[in-house]
């Protein structure tokens, strides 16, 4: 609970529509998207302007008081669920696109902007913003630096951080900075912009984006190829690259997905197969058909069943909007759902999907693995029933195995999701002792008080387990240490 | 320091054994009703939340689907108490069920939001007694066709006698709710009780062999102040080529009854309908409301508990067509009269999200000589109309309507076409608030067709 001194003071600066802290207003807040992972803020607050995240971290930092930044609650690793309570901070308000530099390519906007408006708006002036990730037509840019998202077109294009050239601060002092900006080059000190995108809001407030554009790509075209055999699929996609063809997009579906997206979809997916690759290929026409003809000659080389082109871009969008919904498709099977994004250099690729399949053998776990082929980010997705305690037991421990294998094929625990909550007992795997100290003493530099996103990132204790959620005892688990067969994920 | 309030599941909390019972809640058992199946099923991804008119005004959880199912969990697992609060956020939402086109999980909220409405009224009747209003609308008037012929004649009557001008120009109608003074703008001419009695039980097709026969679902809203475009749609029907019959005992769908929490009257309605449409043996039963057609086509989800109605209410909906699915199943329709004219349609939300019918209205309009036919940015988002939602939500209501007035008014048409009684209203109610009436129309489809064929 909030003391009625701060209440009132930030009721002050936001004023009573933008304030909210009633029963069921704490409840829409304690959570996100991430599966098993509830908590209650003690208020939330939804600022109009730099200057009243300013005045609400101001008072928040005196009195120590987290602050959990939230766009639009579609994180995938916890990140925005208030695990020690405080105050949520929406900054959809913020969703104003300031500008749209066409000399420079850089557009400029608020952290509520919603990333398919952003595309939108740029794409009418034939410019292009390429990360898109799952969540884009509700997903802001303001959760996209947090989490430093990929998508689908990652394997060409990089993600988030490769286009994020100057960000406003609120750093929890109330102070406002400005890092970065619109040069191509600015080697001025350390580049405190590319720290903040990937950080969780674990640093400071993002109050505005300055965001590098390129020119839209002339046309695009859209191909499948389905595979009898997995590893047919990924050594397709390693033949490409190696062929020095780089794909827009490479995204690899196996059957157990393919099925599911089949009957949410209709979309004719052939589901005897064990595997299809979602090629697409932008740029120069002559360009694009070249490639595209080379990939299905090395497809059909590599072992593929069919290839087939989308002929209108109407059959490519259904394609790709079959890929879009296969998270939420395979809900459909079981009430949860826990997708992992466990991502190996892209040579690895069959072995880790390998990997996945025996892991999940040993563990009598269901998992459906998708992705992004072409960048080695795999999206293992378990579903089970949070309901079935003993199965969650088991989900643990697959997916601990998995990320385990993913680190011995030098690979990571998290490719775009990020860490949160969700994976904080994992980092130490991969960036080890000395690497978990800096980055601690980092956020000291930027947090002192500690009041930003506490929680998130960094584990509470050395357990490499997935930490908090359903305390069965009703206490906060920060209060007291459980065995593990009390606590589940 | 924030209390931190700690790291829970709402599940953990009810397997906790020792807790308090949910206060103002009298009757546990009522929490039974919700089927945690379905709404574990929300994987809480929140694609939903882009397509969410209330979510869209607001920017809060609390408005959106994501949330509402949400604050359900926390209700059904007693984790919140069903309040005021709660009532509040389960009827501030549309029922528009753009949600459901949008989650690719197959969450199925509008029958979950039913539920939770009659949880809540459930349990103020238990607690609190019925508000009297409440249940003279829905236990006496809209369940007796012959209740609704008074309001009818009563509304008639008034308009009639030009008390309706006479209160606009006292400012009588001042002392009238403001939603209430402001809506009855919008509503047209009523029909006189003469022309109501000379109605023709049956209307034969002009075809020389009538291709089907098919009934005629007046419903109550729809015949009451709507019972020209009713007449319209037995003639349009008529020229399709079927013979149209006004079938004998039908009633009220039942939707408002199950939007608002009463099942149980719904349900009572539903038989009522089963049997008129069975005792009259026509082909299938047509109608030209979407938010009536959206519940006729799912009375078999109201008969869960009852195998013997269960299977009636299957070979019902099976029967049950929309007026534009089967003009569109029909041969195409001969226009004698062009009509010169830009037209844009808005999506009856029941229809688009609840029917799956986008289509087969637009490819009806576009099928008129001489119309030229302009999408409008955002179609299938609710007008705000919602059953009596812009009346219950007035404010909420009409921002939403601003909103779609912009993109309505962006295509320049002569007409804006909708197809649900509901929206009818709110569109002309738009029209009127928006100052374009001297350049556009609000119609329903059947009207534009009919004035196209005659």
């Amino acid at each position: 609970m909030l003391s009625k001194e701060v209440r009132s003071e930030l009721l002050q600066i936001v004023g009573d529509k933008y304030f909210m802290d009633t029963e069921n207003e704490l409840y829409a807040y304690s959570y996100d998207s991430t599966p098993l992972f509830q908590s209650m803020p003690d208020a939330v607050v939804m600022p109009g302007s730099t200057e009243e995240i300013a005045a609400i971290l101001k008072i928040a930092n005196a009195r120590r008081i987290p602050i959990v930044p939230r766009g639009s609650g579609t994180n995938l690793c916890g990140g925005t669920v208030p695990v020690e309570g405080g105050i949520v901070m929406n900054t959809n308000r913020l969703n104003k696109i300031r500008e749209i530099d066409q000399d420079n390519l850089t557009a400029s906007f608020g952290p509520g902007v919603i990333t398919a408006d952003l595309h939108a708006a740029v794409e009418r002036l034939g410019l292009f913003y390429p990360p898109d990730p799952g969540s884009m037509r509700i997903s802001t840019m303001g959760g996209n630096v947090a989490e430093c998202a990929g998508g689908m077109r990652g394997l060409k294009y990089g993600v988030t951080k490769d286009y994020i050239m100057g960000l406003e601060l609120v750093l929890p002092t109330g102070e406002i900075l400005h890092v970065g900006g619109k040069n191509a080059k600015d080697v001025a000190g350390y580049d405190l912009t590319k720290l903040m995108v990937g950080s969780e809001g674990t640093l400071a407030v993002v109050s505005n984006i300055t965001a590098k554009l390129l020119p839209l790509p002339e046309t695009k075209r859209t191909m499948v190829a389905y595979y009898r055999s997995l590893t047919d699929a990924a050594r397709t996609v390693q033949r490409v690259i190696a062929a020095k063809i780089i794909p827009a997009t490479m995204e690899f579906l196996d059957q157990a997905t393919m099925k599911v997206v089949e009957d949410f979809a209709r979309i004719g997916l052939p589901c005897d197969m064990q595997a299809m690759l979602l090629i697409e290929q932008d740029g120069m026409e002559a360009q694009v058909e070249r490639d595209i003809m080379r990939i299905e000659e090395i497809a059909y080389q590599e072992g593929a069943v069919e290839v087939r082109l989308a002929q209108t871009t109407d059959e490519a969008n259904k394609l790709m909007a079959a890929r879009r919904a296969a998270l939420s498709a395979l809900s459909r099977v079981k009430p949860t759902t826990i997708l992992e994004d466990a991502t190996v250099p892209r040579a690895h690729l069959a072995e880790m999907t390998e990997q996945v399949n025996v892991i999940a053998k040993k563990y009598n776990v269901q998992i459906c693995t998708f992705g992004h082929a072409g960048d080695g980010n795999l999206h293992p997705t378990c579903m089970t029933d949070e309901r079935d305690k003993e199965e969650i037991h088991r989900v643990e421990k697959a997916f601990e195995e998995i990320f385990h294998a993913a680190i011995k094929l030098g690979g990571t625990i998290t490719g775009e999701h990020g860490v949160g909550i969700a994976k904080a007992g994992y980092l130490e795997l991969k960036v080890g002792e000395a690497g978990i100290d800096l980055m601690k003493r980092i956020k000291a530099a930027f947090d002192p008080n500690g009041i930003m996103n506490p929680g998130k990132i960094f584990a509470k204790s050395d357990r490499r387990r997935v930490v908090v959620s359903k305390c069965e005892c009703g206490h906060d688990e920060t209060q007291h240490k459980h065995d593990d067969s009390k606590q589940s994920v | 320091m924030a209390s931190g309030s700690g790291t829970h599941a709402a599940s953990g909390h009810s397997a906790n054994p020792g807790v308090p019972t949910v206060p103002g809640c009298t009757d546990l058992s009522l929490l039974n009703k919700f089927d945690m199946n379905e709404i574990m099923n929300c994987m809480q991804c929140g694609f939903c939340l882009p397509a969410c008119p209330t979510y869209r005004q607001t920017g809060k959880e609390t408005a959106s689907p994501r949330g509402r199912i949400a604050l359900m969990k926390g209700v059904a697992q007693e984790s919140l108490t069903i309040n005021d609060e709660f009532e509040h956020n389960m009827y501030l939402c549309l029922g528009c069920r753009a949600c459901e086109t949008a989650c690719p999980a197959g969450v199925p909220y509008g029958s979950m939001l039913e539920t939770a409405r009659e949880v809540v009224e459930t349990n103020k009747k238990q607690t609190k007694g019925q508000l009297l209003i409440r249940k003279v609308i829905f236990d006496q008037v809209f369940p007796s066709p012959a209740r609704l012929k008074t309001a009818g004649t009563l509304l008639w009557t008034a308009q009639a006698t030009g008390m309706q001008k006479l209160a606009v120009s006292t400012g009588l109608v001042n002392i009238l709710p403001k939603p209430m003074a402001e809506m009855q703008a919008a509503i047209q001419t009523i029909a006189s009780p003469m022309q109501r009695r000379k109605r023709l039980k049956i209307v034969k097709s002009t075809k020389p062999k009538a291709t089907l026969r098919v009934g005629l679902f007046l419903g109550c809203m729809m015949d009451v102040l709507f019972y020209e475009i009713n007449q319209a749609t037995a003639r349009v029907l008529a020229k399709a080529g079927c013979d149209v019959e006004m079938i004998e005992n039908q009633v009220c769908c039942g939707a408002l009854h199950a939007h608002a929490g009463e099942k149980a009257g719904a349900i009572e309605l539903a038989k009522r309908n089963i049997e008129a449409f069975e005792r009259s043996g026509v082909d299938y039963l047509v109608n030209n409301a979407g938010g009536c057609g959206a519940a006729l086509k799912e009375y078999h989800h109201w008969f869960h508990d009852d195998p013997a109605w269960m299977e009636r209410a299957m070979n019902f909906v099976s029967k049950q067509r929309d007026i534009n699915e089967i003009l569109t199943e029909l041969p195409p329709l001969t226009f004698d009269k062009p009509l010169n004219a830009r037209v844009t349609y808005q999506d009856s939300c029941h229809l688009a999200h609840g029917q799956g019918i986008r289509i087969q209205p637009r490819d009806l309009i576009k099928s008129i000589p001489g119309v030229t036919y302009v999408e409008m940015n955002r179609a299938d988002s609710c007008c705000g109309s919602a059953g009596i939602y812009n009346i219950t939500n007035y404010e909420m209501s009409m921002d939403i309507l601003d909103d779609k007035m912009e993109n309505v008014k962006e295509t320049q048409p002569n007409y804006v076409v909708t197809s649900n009684p509901g929206c009818l209203i709110q569109m002309k109610h738009g029209v009127n608030r928006a100052g374009v009436s001297d350049q556009m129309e609000a119609v329903h489809i059947v009207e534009l067709l009919d004035r196209a064929l005659s």
